[in-house]
C-alpha cells in the first residue's frame, strides 16, 4: 500500500481528518525547508505537500508566485528538491509527501528520470497543476512505473464527466479546489464545497481533499467537517513572508498557525468513529 | 528555398493540423489547470459552431472590409528594391490597418464570438500595446468591460498605446511579477480568467496559448496570407519566392504563411528577436536558440535555464520580447517546411530607417525585424525573385524608444 494510503486508511480509523500544509521548497531559504516540513509534521500535518518553484505559476495568486521567486533567487531546482525530501526521508519515514509544480522543470529532467529519482527521494505523491489527464498518458505511466500516486485537482467548473475520467486515473487523494481562482483568493462558499465533495464520494473511494483559500484555523475546521483532508497553503506562505528575514520566527509562525488549525479541526470533529 | 522542399519527405496534409486536442506534432495541447480546463472546452465548442457559420464569417468579413479597412493594399518597394539590387520586395500593408497593426484581424474575429457566447467582460495581455489597444478598440465597439494586463516595464516603454488604451475606456494593469514584460502580462491575464471563467472571454493576441487559440487566432490571422495570395496572382501572375515576418508569439507570421504551407516552392522565413545576439544569451529567440518544453498552455520551443525556469528575455521591440512561440511554428521548424532566423537590435533599428528613408513608411521595431532579414535575402535572392514581407504594423508607438535610443530629446 502506499503511503499515501495507508496513512489515509490510519486517519480514518481515528475519525480525523488530514492536514495537509503546503510550503515552497527553498522559500524564503533552502536551509530552512526540511527543518520546517519537520516543523509542519510536529505541529499536527499529516501529509507534507511541497511546492517545486517555477518563474511562471500560473495558478497561483501573487503570495505563492513571491515564494517561488524567493526560493527561484537561491536557484532552487527540481533536484535540489527532491534532495531536500531525501533529507527529510532520513528522519521521518512515514509521512507522505506530495510534490505539487508545473510541467516544465519535469518536461526537461524527462518523465522516466524524474519518476525514479522522486520514489528513490522518498516523494509519494506528484501533482502538475498544468497537466490535465488528457495529456498525462505518458508521465502517467512513468508514475505508475515508479508506484508513485497521480494526484489530480478537481476544480468548481470540472464536469460531471471529467470527473470520472479523473476519477479513475487519479492515486492518493483527490484535490478539491474550493473555489474559483488561483491559489491565495478568498470567496469560499462551505455548503457549495461540501455537495461537489459528496459528489467525488460517490464516485471514488479515493479521500477528498479541499484546498484554495482556507486562512485560518475556523475555515479550516468548517472544511473538516465536509472533506477528508483540508490542505491549507497561502497562508502559511504569508507567515513565512512576514518573517523572511529570521528563519526562526519563520518557523515559529508557521508552525504555530498548523497547530492552530489542526487544534480546531479535532476540537469539531465527530468523536472517533468505530 | 529548395532546401526546405527537398527536407519533406512526403507532403504533409497541413490541413489537417492541429488534431483534434490542439497537436501540431508534439507540440501545441492544453496544458493548464483544471478550472480552464471547462472554459477551453466551451470556446472550443463556441468556435467549432462559429467557424463556418455563415453569418458569422460574413460579419467577420464586413467589419474587415468596414472598420478595419481590408483588403490591406500589397505594395511594391520600388526604391527600396532599386537601392538593394535584388529580389522584388512587396509589403503587406497591415500598417494600413486600423488601430496600426495585424492584430486587430484576430481581436475582432475573437470579440465577435466573445459576444455570441454572452461574455459582457474582455480581456486581454499585450507586450507593445497593440493587441491591448486592438482588445480595447473592439470592446468600446461592442460595448464590452475590457481589461488589459500589460508588464510595467512594457508600460515605460509603450506609454503612447497605454494611454490610447485609456481613451478607449479599457482598464490597463501593471504587471511587477518576473521579467514584467509580455510573458508575465499573459501569467496574470490566464489567473484573471481563472477567477472570472463565468462572465469573461480572454482574447490571447498571438498564436500561442492553450488550444484553441493557436488554431483560432491563426484562423482569424490567415486573411493576411489569402489576400496576399491572390495579389500576388493579380500583380506577378505568380506565387512569390519567399514569405518574411517577424515572430514574436508569431500570428503575423502564420496569418501570411498559413495559405501557402502547400505551396512547397513559396519559401517561409520566420525572424525572431536576435536582442544584442545569439551569443550574448540576451534575445528573445526560442526557435533559433531554445528548447522545447511547456509555458502557457502548450508545448513549444522555449527559453529556459537548465533547470527548467523560463529565462528573461531581451529584444529592442516589446512585442517580440516573449520566451516562447506559437506551437505550430515549432511544428514548422522541426518538419523544415519554414526556417527561423534572427536579427539584432542593431540590425532592426537600421531597417527601420531604411525603410522610413526609402519608402516614407515608418515601420514598428517587431515589423523592423523582418524587414532587415528581408533585405538580406533580396541580395541574396537576385533579381527576378520576389519577397513579400509583412509590414505587421506601423511605428508611431516607437517613435520614444528610438528616439532614446539615439539620445535624441523629443
Ligand atoms: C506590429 C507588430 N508586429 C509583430 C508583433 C509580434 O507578434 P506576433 O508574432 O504574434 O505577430 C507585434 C506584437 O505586439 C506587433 O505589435
Amino acid at each position: 500500500m502506499s503511503r499515501l494510503a495507508e496513512r489515509f486508511r490510519q486517519l480514518r480509523g481515528r475519525g480525523r481528518t488530514a492536514l495537509i500544509p503546503f510550503i515552497t521548497a527553498g522559500d524564503p531559504h533552502p536551509d530552512l525547508t526540511v527543518r520546517l516540513m519537520h516543523g509542519l509534521v510536529a505541529a499536527g500535518a499529516d501529509v507534507v505537500e511541497l511546492g517545486v518553484p517555477f518563474s511562471d505559476p500560473i495558478g497561483d495568486g501573487p503570495v505563492i508566485q513571491q515564494a517561488c521567486e524567493r526560493a527561484l533567487r537561491h536557484n532552487v531546482s527540481l533536484r535540489d528538491v527532491l534532495t531536500m525530501v531525501q533529507r527529510f526521508r532520513e528522519d521521518d519515514p512515514d509521512t507522505p509527501v506530495v510534490l505539487m509544480g508545473y510541467m516544465n522543470p519535469v518536461e526537461l529532467m524527462g518523465y522516466a528520470e524524474f519518476a525514479t529519482r522522486a520514489r528513490d527521494s522518498g516523494v509519494d505523491g506528484v501533482l502538475t497543476v498544468d497537466m490535465p489527464p488528457e495529456e498525462m498518458g505518458e508521465l502517467a505511466a512513468s508514475l505508475a512505473a515508479a508506484a508513485l500516486d497521480s494526484v489530480f485537482l478537481v476544480s468548481p467548473t470540472t464536469t460531471e464527466e471529467r470527473m470520472q475520467a479523473i476519477c479513475a486515473k487519479a492515486g492518493g487523494f483527490i484535490y478539491y479546489v474550493s473555489l474559483k481562482g488561483v491559489t491565495g483568493a478568498a470567496n469560499l462558499d462551505v455548503d457549495a464545497v461540501g455537495a461537489r465533495v459528496a459528489r467525488l464520494h460517490g464516485m471514488t473511494g479515493l479521500p477528498v481533499g479541499v484546498g484554495f483559500g482556507i486562512s485560518d484555523a475556523a475555515t479550516a475546521a468548517r472544511m473538516a467537517a465536509v472533506a477528508d483532508a483540508v490542505v491549507v497553503g497561502s497562508a502559511l506562505v504569508r507567515r513565512i513572508e512576514a518573517n523572511q528575514e529570521d528563519l526562526d520566527a519563520a518557523q515559529e509562525a508557521v508552525t504555530a498557525l498548523v497547530a492552530e488549525m489542526r487544534q480546531a479541526m479535532d476540537a469539531d470533529a465527530p468523536a472517533s468513529v468505530e | 528555398m529548395s532546401k526546405t522542399s527537398e527536407a519533406m519527405q512526403q507532403p504533409v496534409d497541413f490541413a489537417r493540423f492541429p488534431d483534434e486536442r490542439g497537436h501540431f506534432g508534439r507540440y501545441g495541447g492544453q496544458f493548464v489547470p483544471e478550472t480552464l480546463m471547462a472554459p477551453l472546452r466551451e470556446l472550443q465548442d463556441a468556435y467549432a459552431r462559429y467557424r463556418d457559420d455563415p453569418e458569422f464569417v460574413a460579419e467577420f468579413q464586413s467589419d474587415c472590409r468596414d472598420f478595419v479597412g481590408r483588403p490591406s493594399p500589397l505594395y511594391r518597394a520600388e526604391r527600396w528594391t532599386r537601392k538593394l539590387g535584388g529580389a522584388r520586395i512587396y509589403l503587406k500593408r497591415e500598417d494600413l490597418n486600423h488601430t496600426g497593426a495585424h492584430k486587430i484581424n484576430n481581436t475582432i474575429g475573437q470579440a465577435l464570438l466573445a459576444k455570441r457566447m454572452g461574455k459582457t467582460r474582455v480581456i486581454a495581455e499585450t507586450g507593445a500595446g497593440q493587441h491591448g489597444v486592438a482588445s480595447a478598440t473592439v470592446a468600446a465597439r461592442l460595448g464590452l468591460e475590457c481589461v488589459v494586463y500589460m508588464g510595467a516595464e512594457d508600460i515605460q516603454r509603450q506609454s503612447p498605446n497605454v494611454f490610447r488604451m485609456r481613451l478607449l475606456g479599457a482598464k490597463v494593469v501593471p504587471v511587477n511579477s518576473g521579467s514584467r514584460t509580455l510573458k508575465d502580462a499573459l501569467n496574470e491575464a490566464m489567473r484573471d480568467w481563472v477567477a472570472n471563467v463565468d462572465d469573461t472571454f480572454y482574447i490571447i493576441g498571438t498564436v500561442a496559448g492553450p488550444h484553441p487559440y493557436p488554431m483560432m487566432v491563426r484562423d482569424f490571422q490567415s486573411i493576411i496570407g489569402r489576400e496576399t495570395r491572390q495579389q500576388m496572382l493579380d500583380v506577378e501572375g505568380r506565387l512569390p519566392d519567399a514569405l518574411v515576418a517577424c515572430v514574436g508569439g508569431g500570428s503575423n507570421a502564420i496569418g501570411l504563411f498559413h495559405p501557402f504551407l502547400a505551396d512547397a516552392d513559396v519559401a517561409l522565413y520566420g525572424v525572431e528577436a536576435g536582442g544584442y545576439g545569439i551569443a550574448s544569451g540576451q534575445h528573445a529567440a526560442p526557435l533559433c536558440a531554445g528548447r522545447p518544453g511547456v509555458l502557457h498552455g502548450n508545448r513549444t520551443y522555449l527559453m529556459e535555464n537548465d533547470d527548467g525556469q523560463i529565462i528573461g528575455t531581451h529584444s529592442v521591440s516589446a512585442g517580440l520580447d516573449y520566451p516562447g512561440v506559437g506551437p505550430e511554428h515549432s511544428w514548422l521548424k522541426d518538419i523544415q517546411r519554414a526556417v527561423y532566423t534572427s536579427v539584432t537590435d542593431d540590425e532592426a533599428l537600421r531597417a527601420f530607417h531604411e525603410l522610413t528613408r526609402t519608402e516614407g513608411i515608418i515601420p514598428a521595431l517587431e515589423t523592423a525585424h523582418g524587414l532587415a532579414y528581408a533585405g538580406k535575402l533580396a541580395v541574396e535572392l537576385g533579381p527576378g525573385k520576389t519577397i513579400v514581407v509583412n509590414l505587421s504594423g506601423r511605428g508611431d508607438k516607437d517613435i520614444q524608444t528610438v528616439a532614446e535610443r539615439e539620445g535624441i530629446e523629443l
